[in-house]
């Protein structure tokens, strides 16, 4: 069972990779709305400063959120995902790979990519670092919960707009711990380590319920 | 006759048809009384006579709540019984709810403005109602977006599970997030804080306007019915034609 979940963590990852523009996409996604936002409020660098985590979180919420549209749908359509639900692997832990796989590829770098977008809105050393943190355990969460969008959209042949839709009011509490843990971070009151607990409570829960969830839909929608 | 009796779609169109007159009469006659009793309440010695909208923005809010509550057991059925009339119960309750929800929100605006002297704060009791809101708005749109009723039904019911699941943890994070609303006042630890003066006419209110939420739940699960009914008829007459 542990070997099918890794060959459908590759699988994933090579498509994702291999198909180009995958995870570099996001990224410039996230850039496009991180450059977008002084535009709006003007180049003042202390208010970016202050706003620059929540910039950040949004731009991540929305690059995750947007490359899930076809997760499943390119599965549903050409009836690899009827062949994956025949194997030993429980259509949740096929989900849950698929998500993995997802995150490696899109999640990831956007990571990776924070702390260079966090330097273009002035923010030092300890507001980066805690942006990464939260980022690198909030952007599964996103990701996961965002399953359940992917599968309806897959299932439904349904575009990305009813994923956002879908899923932002489930990944609120999950924006609140991470930006709120990013401001305890750098003015305080609170620890660091308080809002950043929950918020790794909420990933391992958004782990569990987004390939059980994505999996019944996908179920559902066969009838 | 057991309580699955009732649950066939035949025998609850013949039986909300008797009931609905009644009901509908009985909703009115608590409506007026509990309105009128929330006239003649006295005023807050604070909030002077704007606390009369609290009369009908907590039932609101209890009902946009209980809306959810519902559609959650309705999902049970659905996923669990594939019970046809669970998935009529749950389609009819979502825009029913969805208004309620809206409507809390908008008398707690207008409430707002002379009180805190603001239409809208970012307060964790505000913020749920809308978050609830919007579930209620992606539940119809996911709905409305699959053309199969009963693929539709089951996909919303799942989506319901999940929200229903979340909807705690919400509440949990905003009030983490910021409060400025007051804290609950009637259903609380230890009995409640608001007068009594002000509090039965609170609760024929509520009384009233849950009968009213059965009473249109009701009217659309037998709307919701009948135009299954009529689908299903249309579609034969078509393929008779084509015969």
């Amino acid at each position: 069972m542990w070997s099918a979940f890794i060959a459908v963590v590759r699988r994933d990852l090579g498509l994702a990779l291999g198909s180009g523009g995958g995870a570099g996409l996001g990224v410039v996604f996230f850039l496009s709305v991180v450059t977008v936002v002084p535009f709006a409020v003007g180049p003042d660098l202390v208010l970016l400063a202050r706003i620059g985590p929540a910039i950040l979180w949004i731009g991540a919420l929305l690059a995750s959120l947007i490359g899930l549209e076809r997760l499943f749908a390119g599965d549903v359509e050409d009836g690899s995902l009827d062949a994956l639900s025949l194997s030993a692997l429980p259509l949740e832990l096929t989900a849950a790979a698929k998500g993995l796989a997802h995150w490696i590829a899109t999640g990831l770098p956007l990571v990776v990519a924070a702390p260079a977008l966090a330097l273009m809105l002035n923010l030092d050393g300890r507001a980066m670092g805690a942006v990464m943190l939260t980022l690198l355990v909030g952007t599964p969460a996103v990701t996961f919960l965002g399953l359940i969008g992917a599968a309806f959209a897959g299932a439904f042949r349904r575009g990305g707009l009813l994923i956002a839709v879908l899923v932002i009011p489930l990944a609120i509490p999950v924006l609140i711990f991470a930006v709120s843990a990013t401001t305890a971070a750098v003015t305080g009151p609170v620890p660091f380590g308080t809002p950043f607990r929950v918020l790794l409570g909420l990933a391992l829960f958004a782990l569990v319920l987004g390939p059980v969830a994505a999996a019944a839909a996908l179920r559902g929608a066969r009838g | 006759m057991g309580i699955l009796d009732l649950a066939n779609p035949i025998r609850f169109l013949s039986l909300s048809a008797r009931l609905l007159p009644w009901l509908a009469g009985l909703t009115a006659l608590t409506l007026a009384v509990g309105l009128a009793l929330a006239f003649r309440a006295p005023a807050d010695y604070q909030q002077g006579e704007t606390v009369k909208i609290m009369y009908i923005h907590v039932p609101f809010a209890w009902l946009a709540m209980f809306g959810y509550t519902m559609m959650a057991a309705s999902s049970l059925g659905i996923l669990v019984w594939r019970h046809p009339l669970a998935d009529v119960a749950h389609k009819a309750a979502a825009p029913i709810g969805a208004t309620f929800a809206a409507l809390c929100l908008i008398t707690g605006s207008l409430w707002g403005r002379p009180m805190w002297g603001t239409y809208w704060v970012w307060d964790a009791r505000l913020t749920s109602m809308l978050v609830l809101l919007l579930l209620y708005l992606g539940l119809m749109a996911l709905r409305s977006a699959i053309e199969d009723p009963n693929r539709a039904g089951r996909a919303a019911a799942i989506l319901t599970l999940v929200g229903f699941i979340n909807v705690p943890i919400v509440k949990f994070s905003v009030d983490w997030w910021n409060t400025l609303h007051q804290p609950a006042s009637v259903f609380r630890m230890g009995g409640p804080t608001i007068e009594a003066s002000l509090l039965w006419p609170l609760l024929i209110c509520a009384f009233g306007f849950t009968l009213l939420f059965v009473t249109l739940h009701m009217l659309g699960m037998r709307t919701e019915i009948l135009r299954r009914r009529v689908q299903a008829l249309e579609a034969r007459a078509a393929a008779e034609a084509m015969a």
